[in-house]
């Protein structure tokens, strides 16, 4: 197949596509392990056979666990990990996401979700209110990757305009989920500034998670505790 | 300031308890907290909470401990981990971890090698899950200033002078400058994972770099033969796909065909832990098994389960298998293989988590302290967050927070000769092993030796051989470590094997617990 790639040198300002030409036989071959098997060659050589520099790319846990390889994939965000090569036929495009600022070829500075994060406060101030009924939500908030797809997709989301996107909207709810009566109203101030106020509802967010999380189980939740005050001690 | 290396769940623990003391310490971590391998830990956390109505107590888990690491462990050592145990699982509770929980109380399930429920857990997710509630409660001491975060930064050496250490050297990812931190050094960075690239259930954004580096500079490792394959896992694109031991917990038994016919060998051969065996024999059998001409597929069948666990507590499980295998365990046995999971070796630290070099510490799967030659399940995430917090407990306020630039004298190394090592490797440190196939590769690595290596090719080589000579020196069987060739176990063998480097490897039996307090 032919890989096109957006590349970016490091502290440089111009980006160029190169070309790879790449045979595969496991149709269960990834994304993610076609860049590991580009980069294993220690010649590496593009389509026109013009040496290439290896590919940089983030990566870890290559099980859709910890967000690390997320990309543009045919224009589509997604984890490198989660995609297999064999559902895109004889042509893919990989470009790095668009929302955050570019550091080098697939790789994005997204540190403005863990900002957003700390801007926001989301932390437990007392003790976690946890228990059966609560549980499954607390999991599910829990499951967020900080991948960033939600955020590349997002129509509301730009960086610094005051809406944290999902990113921070679902570390949130796990901290409104289990929160004390105390500390509700702040709380609810924030998620009110930094989400309520800019999510669109264009749901955008909730097709495009890698990990599937059930994003609107916990907006209403966190609706309902937080902006309709339903909150509920046990 | 205190700096501590690597910001999975031995990092953050090390860092929100000097917190908690009002000490304040750099995180330096190649990528943020969420993409460290501890995300994926699955099956639990063991702790003798006894909420199960089975008399379990902390001698227990305690006895259990020693045993599964096949009395290699260090009693003193696990004491302390054991007795914690319970104290450590509340706080999680207390942060907001959502353990699957009854009545108010935390649910147990069975794990391997243990008679007792004693493993707590979120369904196979409590890494994750653990990671989130600690990240959590991380970022309160950074928006309080204790705790500084330095994402992106790869720590590739560390200043050592007279077996003293007084910082450290990291790059910036994003910019390649390089800078230098002062003060303690807190190790937190994982197995010895990256000296099998693809080939393990963990993060491959682990290089063994600079573990290597420091072996040359005269850190001790200790017990590096000790490798735990894991008995159920499945080669996936680019890694091995980890089934949580959760899955046996929960009633799944290993299967063959044995001339044709169901055979649930495990059950079998061993009537009293039947499939929960420990790791190290479960994949010692499933070896022979493989080997046995009249048997034909290794498989976990897990349709017999209580129907409810595919709701709950393994609906995570369920999913993540067929969207990877495209099977659905709940109706069918599926194939599975041992993989290489975990390493019980690594850096050798005394019970406060300190190494052989002066204010150079070391916790998490990095180190070498708890698991013997055997690590019990749902151990690892409690042996991670208690040696975290026996450094965060001990250490005190260091005040230099300079942050010098230097220059970037970092030395990338190939992909391709990481793989050439650790096929080698491989080849040497089966699930079964005998001396003519360890000493064929350390042959080979002696080759590669007298080849003109760049200096991170010659270090990663080394501790590679270090590895292989750990393992052709322990003359015995036990744990992990089975020798065709000498298939008892010796109690002469019953020592911590430190390895160390001054122009050449040396290996030394040092006694338990007695052995020369450093």
């Amino acid at each position: 197949m032919i890989v096109e790639i957006l590349r970016h040198k490091k502290n440089e300002d111009k980006s160029y596509v190169q070309k790879f030409e790449y045979q595969y036989d496991d149709e269960k071959q990834t994304v993610a392990t076609m860049l590991n098997n580009l980069n294993l060659i220690d010649d590496l050589k593009d389509i026109d056979g013009n040496p290439a520099d290896k590919i940089a790319f983030k990566q870890s846990c290559l099980q859709k666990k910890c967000g690390a390889c997320a990309m543009l994939i045919n224009g589509k965000p997604g984890l490198a990990c989660a995609r297999r090569l064999a559902d895109y036929g004889d042509h893919i495009r990989l470009e790095p996401l668009k929302k955050f600022p570019l550091v080098e070829d697939l790789i994005v500075d997204r540190g403005i979700m863990s900002e957003n994060l700390k801007m926001m406060e989301v932390y437990l101030k007392g003790e976690a209110l946890v228990n059966e009924k609560r549980n499954e939500l607390s999991y599910e908030a829990s499951r967020c990757l900080q991948c960033g797809c939600c955020l590349e997709v997002c129509p509301n989301y730009m960086a610094n305009n005051g809406f944290t996107g999902m990113a921070g909207a679902m570390p949130l709810s796990r901290i409104i989920n289990e929160l004390n009566k105390s500390d509700l109203k702040e709380v609810s101030k924030t998620y009110n500034r930094y989400v309520y106020e800019g999510c669109g509802k264009s749901l955008a967010c909730v097709d495009i998670c890698p990990a599937g999380i059930k994003i609107e189980d916990l907006l209403v939740n966190s609706n309902a505790i937080a902006i309709w005050k339903r909150y509920i001690k046990d | 300031m205190i700096n501590i290396v690597g910001s999975g769940l031995a990092g953050l623990s090390a860092a929100i308890n000097l917190a908690y003391r009002n000490i304040s310490c750099n995180l330096i971590s190649v990528q943020e907290s969420n993409r460290a391998q501890s995300v994926m830990a699955e099956g639990g956390i063991n702790a003798a909470l006894n909420t199960m109505g089975e008399d379990d107590d902390i001698s227990l888990h305690f006895e259990d401990t020693l045993k599964g690491g096949a009395y290699l462990g260090e009693e003193s050592a696990i004491r302390g981990l054991t007795e914690n145990a319970v104290d450590i699982v509340y706080w999680l509770k207390s942060l907001g971890v959502p353990f699957e929980s009854k009545d108010g109380k935390i649910v147990l399930r069975n794990f391997g090698g243990q008679k007792k429920k004693r493993t707590a857990y979120v369904k196979s997710s409590t890494g994750k899950m653990l990671m989130n509630a600690l990240i959590d409660e991380a970022r309160k001491y950074e928006v309080k200033g204790l705790i500084r975060r330095f994402d992106h930064h790869e720590v590739y050496d560390l200043l050592i002078g007279n077996s003293s250490c007084r910082g450290l050297k990291m790059r910036d990812l994003y910019t390649d400058k390089a800078y230098e931190l002062y003060g303690p050094v807190v190790l937190c960075t994982g197995g010895l994972t990256g000296m099998f690239p693809g080939l393990t259930t963990g993060s491959r954004d682990n290089s063994g770099l600079l573990l290597s580096k420091l072996f040359l500079r005269g850190l001790e490792l200790a017990n590096l033969e000790m490798i735990q394959y894991h008995p159920t896992t499945i080669n996936i694109s680019g890694k091995r796909l980890l089934v949580s031991e959760a899955a046996r917990g929960e009633g799944g038994r290993f299967l063959t065909y044995r001339n044709g016919e169901p055979y649930y060998f495990m059950e079998d051969l061993y009537p009293e832990l039947k499939n929960l065996v420990t790791r190290d024999v479960a994949s010692r059998t499933i070896y022979k098994i493989m080997n046995d001409d009249s048997c034909k597929g290794i498989y976990l069948d897990m349709t017999g389960i209580d129907k409810s666990a595919w709701t709950g507590r393994l609906s995570d499980m369920r999913e993540e298998l067929l969207d990877y295998i495209k099977v659905d365990i709940a109706e069918k046995p599926f194939a599975i293989e041992p993989g290489i999971h975990y390493f019980m070796g690594g850096i050798r630290v005394d019970n406060d988590h300190r190494t052989n070099i002066d204010n150079l510490y070391a916790a998490g799967e990095c180190a070498c302290k708890y698991h013997g030659a055997n690590r019990l399940g749902g151990n690892s995430l409690l042996g991670a967050i208690y040696g975290g917090k026996v450094i965060g407990s001990r250490l005190v306020q260091d005040d230099n927070n300079e942050l010098k630039e230097t220059d970037n004298d970092y030395q990338k190394l190939n992909d391709s000769y990481s793989e050439k090592i650790r096929d080698i490797l491989l080849s040497g440190l089966g699930i079964v092993r005998n001396k003519d196939g360890i000493s064929d590769a350390i042959e080979k690595i002696n080759q590669l030796l007298m080849e003109n290596l760049k200096e991170v090719q010659f270090a990663k080589t080394v501790l590679a051989k270090a590895m292989l000579v750990s393992a052709l020196d322990r003359k015995e069987s036990r744990g992990a470590h089975y020798r065709e060739d000498y298939p008892e176990t010796d109690e002469s063998f019953r020592k911590t094997a430190v390895a160390s480097y001054d122009g050449d490897i040396r290996i030394e039996y040092v006694d338990l617990d007695g052995g020369k307090a450093r």
